[in-house]
């Protein structure tokens, strides 16, 4: 990245490529167009609120016991995720078996498919009636309509978040390396635990954060498999919709701004990571 | 990925150090948990799917789609995705050119902007739109004293999605454009090119294939959206429905087959998305081998 | 090249779609919530046939439902409504208050508080009543699980919490005259005290608060959980007529509440696209006789019985209803004290 030494980054140089004006203009007057004008939509209403209502909204018990869960649910599922998505990816990018280009494929399928047909699906699936649900009840385990639910339906929607940043990574390791430490002695697990895992901790930690990011503003796979149990089911979109349809905008607008908040940070943290592994390995 | 993965075999094959390689029985079991995980976990709800739209026979499945409503609701779903496709890839094949082509201050934090919609809850996509173009929000009166409707009408549905799948082909390019650097357009350019013929000549070319798998997603997402959708469309019927939105309402009218036939239409599109994309990815894939071969053979020569 | 004709043409597209909405035909939308869909399915036709008749004139109907508190919603923010036919009065108060889209006094414009057609709450159960479930104090029997929608999000659902307060109230005070009574102040308060236990017992039974009525019959009928679902009666007798009359039944307690779906014109939306005349038609055909025998016909019990077919009627239970502002003190008491965020609703789930 820092292949090209600038003095002045904006002075045009002989050499330069063209086009710099053109497209940083386009691509800020687009991203200010569609994402960040309608975003300060949102904090301009908050504003209305004095800091105090502020506060007592998102400090209410319902808002903070669903902050609870969005938050929690989506690091128990990015943990999940963390675990299998590594191993998904380990088989995918290490190991050779038939079908392998087909179970490929299928790891973005929830990306494609809507998330209401998900939500619906997965009901259908983990409910008392369904295929899955049966069995887990008769366990004494309560799939749909508790907080495992909202688990499952956050497991399905950053499972491939992990895979697809992790499966870049596993495949830019150099089977060299490996050997080597294999040469001086290194056993298996060893191997494992001193050079492979961190050499993708950068990528391991991108996806663990980009699934968290993407399950705590999760709505629609969501909403028909959790309840929606005050206190204990209702994840913050929800609330925020709840609060909508009491004609409460600045209320909607105070928690919306918190998950937004939380969101950037998430990002900025992923993009910070993203730097520091391209540095590390310079 | 397939090409380091069979090699990384062969040779492990062929000289066997313990260390770089798993035993059999490691294999199996992980390849076992791995199939068994997504299995459960992706496999099933797609059967569940396809189960109970043919729940009824093929006839009841093809029924569901003999409905003017549902025909509304897939032209409005191809036209939305037919506006916010193209302008999403104008923008991000711009994005990636500026972020990648130059340095410049702020870079990591133009590339987070680009990537906050896909961590902005879809509620909240909506909710902004609300804010912005309804009645109560900034520009509404404006827009009703000129008898424009957006919200609740077409443009609004266009911009949600495209608010939503905005980030899919700027994060496709970046990283490849960043890691395929500028060497290639400064030698065209020394060649007397020009920026238009550069880009064309140069670098659409190297980026094709990936610029082709953003699409895809992009298509998928633009196609499948439904919490954003649904806050801004108005539930017309037959004029602001789209696909994701139709199946909800056919769910809630208790014709559950045609829900779901409506919602395998939708799956089937990310099945064929997920073919076309392993298609792509693989002639990435021969693209970067033909690549690297190529270079070799470069610095081999004296 | 290529680009730039690709650009102009998307921005093309994008204007011709804003333009598309000013069609030649006048057209007016009906927003309306769940459960009505049917209704006005058939209403909407037979509305058409009678404008053609009268005016020659060729209208189209567009209709929009989903929950009542997002369609009020949807309207303030500006979707375009000539009429809303909505769950209950609060809603379609909301739009007159936050927007100002038509007069306060909406509600005395039409016959019987604007209520062309009233339901009331009643009690689906599964096929033979094993559970025995016969009135509001037969919810809180040990091991009954009770199917019922988010009073928060659901217009239904409140209507549901209202009407088993309203039992628990007749209950204590024997009826609803004390309630007014200065004299009887301490004695209300009591049975009031008593209903908040009765309605909180009742929802510490409740294992999915679905966000719409709809929903939560998907969750009762399909799922098959819960042992009881509260609903709308015209919802009870659709859920039995479209998903099985052999497996669920319909039981009617001995007090209910009257439901008012009210129905309103919204006067700038209508006056600014031209369609007022349409708009009134539309809501005054929904109190002439055919209209009256739809709703009959769709589960609603008709305002004016007389021009309903009589096996239609017939259906119809008779049971004590009492109405909300006679328990309640109106909608706007009814949600600031139960439903808004902080209410009773609330408490009742504070740990």
């Amino acid at each position: 990245m820092a292949r090209i030494k600038i003095v002045n980054p904006f002075k045009r140089r002989p050499g330069r490529i063209p086009g710099f004006g053109l497209t940083l203009g386009v691509t800020v007057s687009y991203l200010s167009l569609v994402v960040l004008i309608p975003l300060l939509g949102l904090v301009i209403k908050t504003a209305e609120l004095s800091w105090g209502q502020f506060w007592g909204t998102i400090s209410n018990d319902r808002v903070l016991a669903s902050f609870g869960l969005s938050v929690g649910g989506s690091l128990v599922a990015a943990t999940v995720n963390l675990v299998f998505g590594f191993v998904v990816a380990w088989v995918l990018v290490r190991y050779s078996f038939p079908g392998r280009r087909i179970v490929d494929a299928l790891v973005d399928l929830p990306f494609a498919m809507p998330t209401a047909v998900s939500g619906i699906a997965l009901t259908a699936l983990y409910a008392r009636t369904g295929w899955l649900g049966g069995p887990l009840d008769a366990l004494g385990v309560k799939a749909a309509f508790s907080r495992l639910g909202v688990v499952i339906a956050l497991i399905f929607i950053g499972l491939p978040f992990v895979v697809r940043t992790l499966q870049p990574a596993l495949a830019d390791l150099e089977s060299e390396i490996e050997e080597a430490a294999a040469s001086l002695g290194a056993g298996r697990v060893q191997t494992i635990r001193r050079v492979i895992v961190p050499a993708v901790l950068p990528a391991v930690l991108t996806g663990f954060a980009l699934a968290f990011a993407r399950a705590v503003g999760e709505y629609g796979s969501v909403v028909f498999i959790s309840g929606n149990m005050p206190m204990r089911t209702e994840i913050t979109p929800l609330l925020i919709i709840t609060k909508l349809e009491q004609y409460d905008t600045a209320g909607a607008t105070a928690i919306a701004v918190v998950l937004l908040g939380f969101s950037f940070l998430m990002l900025l943290a992923v993009n910070m990571l993203q730097l520091w592994s391209t540095a590390r390995s310079r | 990925m397939a090409g380091s993965a069979s090699m990384s075999v062969a040779v492990g094959a062929r000289a066997a150090p313990p260390a770089t390689r798993d035993a059999p029985a490691v294999r199996w079991t992980l390849t076992a948990i791995a199939l068994a995980f997504l299995a459960l976990f992706l496999v099933l709800p797609l059967v569940v799917v396809f189960a109970e739209a043919f729940r009824e026979g093929i006839g009841a499945y093809l029924a569901s789609f003999d409905d003017p409503d549902a025909l509304a609701a897939i032209s409005l779903t191809l036209l939305t995705a037919a506006v916010a496709v193209p302008l999403n890839v104008a923008f991000g094949i711009c994005a990636a050119w500026a972020i990648t082509k130059f340095k410049f201050p702020g870079r990591p934090l133009l590339v987070t902007l680009i990537d906050l919609p896909f961590a902005v809850s879809p509620v909240v996509a909506g909710l902004i739109f609300v804010l912005v173009f309804g009645l109560q929000g900034w520009l509404g009166p404006w827009l009703v004293a000129r008898d424009i409707r957006v919200i609740f009408a077409v443009p609004g549905i266009v911009l949600a999605t495209l608010f939503i799948t905005f980030p899919f082909v700027a994060r496709e390019l970046i990283p490849l454009m960043e890691e395929q650097g500028t060497e290639e357009e400064q030698a065209a350019m020394t060649l007397g090119a020009r920026g238009w013929t550069i880009f064309r000549r140069v670098t659409l070319p190297n980026i094709r294939w990936a610029l082709l798998y953003g699409v895809i997603l992009c298509n998928a997402r633009a196609m499948g959206e439904f919490g954003a959708v649904s806050v801004v469309s108005g539930h017309i019927r037959g004029r602001t429905n789209t696909l994701p939105l139709h199946v909800e309402i056919l769910y809630n009218e208790y014709s559950f087959v045609a829900a779901f036939a409506t919602a395998s239409l939708l799956a089937v599109l990310a099945i064929a998305t997920l073919v076309l994309k392993s298609l792509v990815e693989y002639r990435i894939q021969r693209q970067v081998a033909r690549a690297s071969a190529g270079a070799a053979g470069r610095e081999a020569l004296p | 090249m290529k680009a730039r004709r690709m650009i102009l043409a998307t921005v093309l597209g994008l204007t011709a779609g804003a333009g598309v909405a000013a069609a030649q035909t006048r057209t007016i939308l009906n927003v309306s919530y769940d459960p009505t869909r049917e209704l006005y399915k058939e209403f909407n036709e037979q509305f058409v046939r009678h404008w053609h008749q009268e005016t020659g004139e060729t209208v189209e109907i567009q209709m929009s439902h989903g929950g009542a508190g997002k369609q009020a919603r949807a309207v303030i923010d500006g979707l375009e409504a000539d009429v809303v036919t909505l769950a209950l009065a609060y809603d379609i108060d909301a739009i007159s208050e936050e927007a100002g889209l038509m007069p306060e006094d909406w509600q005395a414009r039409l016959p019987n508080d604007s209520a062309p057609y009233t339901s009331t709450i009643v009690f689906l159960v599964r096929k033979g009543n094993p559970k025995d479930i016969t009135d509001w104090d037969d919810l809180l029997a040990p091991g009954i699980e009770v199917i019922t929608p988010n009073p928060k999000t659901s217009g239904g659902a409140r209507w549901n919490y209202l009407a088993a307060w309203g039992f628990a109230l007749q209950r204590e005070l024997g009826g609803f005259e004390k309630l007014g009574d200065p004299a009887a102040a301490a004695e209300v308060g009591r049975a009031e005290s008593k209903a908040r236990e009765f309605v909180t017992a009742l929802y510490r039974k409740v294992p999915v608060l679905d966000t719409g009525a709809r929903g939560s019959t998907t969750t009762f009928v399909q799922r098959g959980i819960g042992d009881v679902l509260l609903a709308w009666e015209n919802e009870a007798f659709l859920a039995v007529e479209e998903l099985g009359p052999d497996k669920f039944e319909i039981v009617v307690p001995s007090v209910s509440i009257l439901a008012q779906p009210p129905v309103t014109v919204i006067d700038k939306v209508a006056d600014r696209r031209g369609t007022r005349d349409i708009a009134e038609g539309y809501l005054e055909y929904l109190y002439s006789p055919t209209g009256q025998r739809l709703a009959a016909k769709h589960f609603y019990r008709p305002y004016d019985r007389s021009s309903a077919d009589p096996d239609d009627l017939g259906r119809f239970p008779a049971l004590s209803l009492f109405t909300i502002d006679e328990v309640f003190g109106g909608w706007q008491k009814a949600q600031a004290e139960h439903f808004n965020d902080g209410g009773l609703f609330d408490s009742m789930y504070k740990p």
